[in-house]
């Protein structure tokens, strides 16, 4: 049987569906026998599903109107790019 | 552009971005609406700071609109515009090398020592026991406490959800280095919301 430390080295293994079933299933005969690891698979599960729920909060006001502002200046300069065209465009080819 | 306006009900990322990359300004409005919050939260998780974490906001969605028509579609947009923002926080980072602001927390080993620590079962949904304020507040304090380099692979991989090989080349490190800073960093944060969450009163195994 593995010790608690290869158990845990693995942890990501077992946490992860897509891991290969076999080395799965050698994991899971650790965790059904030692109530340290049960707990703290169980404990590892939660803690990601907590992270997962959360959801973000919104941004401050001011960051945000400064955000758009940004996104706008950087717009208007484009549109100027683009309806006045470089030099070269503008000359016909000789 | 209505900045305020909110996120469409239905969002089809592909063909907004398909529009965007046609020169379609509503349509990259739309992605930032949608995507803002995530990539604030991000910025700052990584950051740790309001203000770099606004700068990093901005250049993110700055780059993304310029680099916009050169976006392949080989990867998700968000995928690609969360490396935008990772690599814009994390030139803040090392810019604040050797800055104390960074919080630096003991390193969390995988070996023994890690089943004599807090083992304990938790008290039951403490999502439900806590306010949404205050669990968020817990949170963000128990991944703020992480290395930066825990801390920036746990968020990509477990809050962005970027897959392995995603968040190994995003921060530029092995596939071997991703999956060992997020088992060091997912042990380190159970530890302390095991602190936090567990069960009191009672025999920590008494339902084993």
């Amino acid at each position: 049987m593995l010790t608690c430390k290869q158990f845990l080295q693995e942890l990501n293994d077992y946490l992860d569906p897509s891991s290969d079933p076999d080395i799965r299933r050698h994991l899971e005969a650790h965790v059904t026998q030692c109530p340290n690891c049960f707990v703290i698979v169980d404990t590892t599960m939660k803690t990601l599903q907590v992270y997962k729920g959360m959801q973000p909060q919104s941004i401050p006001d001011d960051v945000k109107a400064r955000l758009w502002q940004a996104l706008e200046r950087k717009m208007a300069a484009r549109k100027q790019q683009l309806s006045s065209p470089a030099l070269s465009d503008r000359l016909p080819f000789e | 552009m209505n900045p305020s306006s909110p996120a469409p009900i239905s969002f089809d990322e592909t063909a907004l971005v398909a529009r965007a990359r046609a020169g379609d300004e509503q349509a990259f409005t739309e992605l930032v609406n949608h995507y803002e919050r995530k990539i604030y939260r991000l910025a700052k998780h990584i950051t740790q700071n309001d203000e770099d974490a606004e700068d990093v906001l901005q250049e993110a969605f700055l780059k993304a609109y310029e680099h916009l028509p050169g976006f392949q579609g080989n990867s998700k947009f968000y995928t690609w515009l969360v490396r935008i923002a990772v690599n814009e926080a994390l030139m803040k980072l090392r810019k604040r090398k050797g800055d104390r602001t960074v919080p630096l927390d003991e390193p969390v080993d995988t070996g023994e020592e890690m089943v004599k620590r807090e083992i304990a079962v938790w008290e039951d949904n403490p999502e439900q026991r806590y306010s949404r304020e205050e669990m968020q507040r817990i949170l963000d304090e128990a991944v703020q406490s992480l290395k930066p380099d825990f801390r920036t692979v746990f968020i990509l991989r477990d809050i962005e959800e970027l897959s392995t090989e995603e968040a190994a080349e995003t921060l530029g490190i092995s596939v071997a280095a991703v999956k060992s800073r997020l088992l060091r960093a997912r042990l380190a944060l159970r530890e302390k919301l095991t602190r936090q969450f567990r069960r009191k009163g009672e025999d920590v195994f008494a339902y084993l």
